[in-house]
């Protein structure tokens, strides 16, 4: 049976709507906190901005925070109202979620320590892609938490492709990359350096991807890691 | 859920389905088969047209909401209504292997009872011995050899995990029991006639934490070797002891399939609203 966000406040109890309510607030946001981290971890990779890298990652602790609280939650939840069916999927898939957003916290983390070790010819030539590239996570992140946030398995779905389309375009950054080190490598530090950050970003992608998968399931009770892409576009047209 | 199975939403029964052919799973033996079954008390129809299927060795747990008619259901199994006026069944409960509508009239209730064995809310054991209970129904079908009622006694003291709690008392009166213990001696009673199908309504709604725990496990245990009915107001109950579930509301079997399908992805609205605390 789908489940909708409607659903969410039609339990007899009015606690129980009120607690799934903020466990979904809570979520929220931890997504919109680990959005505006990987944000200002890019504009300090760009700007070359050490002050503004070092807040992100003293921030990184508030994201850690959150989840702790999120985590007591659902085990409030389970022992509480032992929910079924929508309810225990979504329990379920927040419990998934939380802990691929706190790793999504600890990768902006790690673009914001690459910002601070990055500099000079390798930061010159490549800023700019990684820039696009971050852009880019940063847009399907978006799209992944107002997935969650909505229970809009459709538009989570969609997802998966998108982040193939990045993982491709991380390969081929790290290549150039690659090949600059080769051709320079007096600037190997520095090139390795937006190589982890391309690579943090790449996986910032893949926990999105997951964060949409697990609404996916919580919506339809059907999982979408390893389906493959026809029978995806088949749950998609029928839903 | 006690049992994983293969068992695919597509082929879970929802009522006016009619889908008393399809068995409940590719591997299991058919015990029992509901067809069309309705039941009036009076004018008032209890009963709508249910159909399902009771696989053997299985334990299938039924629930919904007061009055849906599931423990009118469970009475029908064997003939319980029959000792009240103005009641009418209609349709057919096929119990195998022999095929016999346990509903018609030219069957003994008695001979259905020996069968079909049930177990009470509150425990009800008679105002006799721990032995002269679980004797009885094997003094009711005519047994009289002392030594062999002895031996079965034993054995079904034995199968409802009661015996080594009572074998130094079991000429004590049964009221001398706890509450726990007198639902096991009333499990070990049904047991002692070897009956093919248990019906249990709701055991353990009037026993705390522990003799629940014990009644859970026991009904783990007992399905090995009798197919296995039961009415349960507790959903979690239900989710750990069965391996199916049929949803009742206003006589109807809304739906029936795996219990773990049932509980984390039902195929009716009414089963999720009802399982979720949605119910009105």
């Amino acid at each position: 049976m789908t489940l909708n966000k409607n659903d969410l406040r039609r339990h007899l109890s009015g606690q129980f709507n009120a607690e799934l309510d903020a466990i979904i607030g809570q979520v929220q946001s931890m997504g919109r906190l680990v959005l505006d981290q990987l944000r200002d971890a890019l504009k300090a990779l760009e700007l070359n901005d050490g002050e503004l890298a070092v807040q992100v990652i003293a921030r990184d602790a508030e994201v850690n925070q959150l989840e702790l609280g999120l985590d007591e939650a659902c085990r409030d939840m389970l022992v509480q109202r032992q929910p079924a069916a929508g309810d225990l999927r979504l329990v379920f898939a927040v419990i998934k979620v939380v802990m691929d957003i706190e790793r999504m916290g600890d990768l902006a983390k790690r673009v914001a320590k690459a910002a601070l070790e990055s500099s000079g010819a390798p930061q010159r030539q490549f800023g700019s892609t990684i820039a696009t590239l971050g852009a880019s996570v940063l847009a399907l992140s978006e799209k992944a938490l107002a997935a969650f946030v909505a229970f809009d398995g459709v538009a989570a779905a969609a997802i998966k492709q998108e982040d193939r389309l990045i993982d491709e375009r991380c390969k081929a950054i790290t290549a150039d990359l690659q090949s600059f080190i080769a051709a320079q490598p007096e600037a190997t530090g520095g090139a390795l350096q937006l190589i982890w950050a391309a690579r943090s970003l790449e996986r910032f992608g893949d926990h999105a991807k997951n964060v949409a998968e697990y609404i996916f399931y919580a919506v339809y009770g059907k999982e979408l890691r390893h389906m493959s892409d026809e029978e995806r576009a088949q749950w998609v047209a029928a839903a | 859920m006690v049992e994983q199975n293969n068992m695919d939403m597509s082929i879970r029964i929802a009522h006016k389905d009619a889908a008393t052919t399809a068995s409940t799973s590719p591997n299991t033996t058919l015990k029992a088969e509901v067809k069309g079954l309705d039941f009036w008390y009076g004018d008032n129809q209890a009963l709508k047209n249910i159909n399902m299927r009771i696989d053997e060795s299985r334990v299938t747990a039924l629930i919904g909401p007061s009055g849906c008619g599931k423990s009118t259901y469970l009475r029908c199994f064997n003939r319980m209504h029959d000792l009240q006026d103005n009641t009418r069944y209609g349709g057919e409960i096929l119990f195998q292997p022999d095929g016999v509508n346990i509903l018609d009239r030219s069957v003994d209730p008695i001979e259905v009872r020996m069968r079909i064995g049930m177990v009470f809310q509150k425990p009800n054991p008679f105002p006799k011995s721990i032995f002269e209970n679980v004797a009885y129904g094997l003094r009711v079908r005519g047994q009289k050899n002392r030594s062999e009622i002895a031996d079965r006694v034993e054995q079904a003291l034995r199968e409802a995990s009661i015996w080594d709690e009572v074998r130094e008392r079991l000429e004590d009166m049964a009221f001398n029991l706890s509450g726990g213990q007198q639902q096991r001696l009333c499990i070990a009673r049904a047991l002692a006639t070897e009956p093919e199908l248990l019906l249990f309504d709701e055991p353990t709604s009037a026993l705390d934490p522990n003799a629940t725990a014990n009644i859970e496990d026991l009904i783990h245990r007992l399905k090995e070797k009798v197919t296995i009915l039961i009415v349960t107001h507790n959903m979690q109950q239900a989710a750990r002891v069965s391996d199916y579930t049929a949803f009742m509301y206003l006589g109807e079997l809304i739906e029936f399939g795996a219990t773990r399908g049932v509980f984390t992805n039902p195929a009716k609205k009414q089963t999720e609203d009802y399982i979720t605390g949605r119910y009105g």
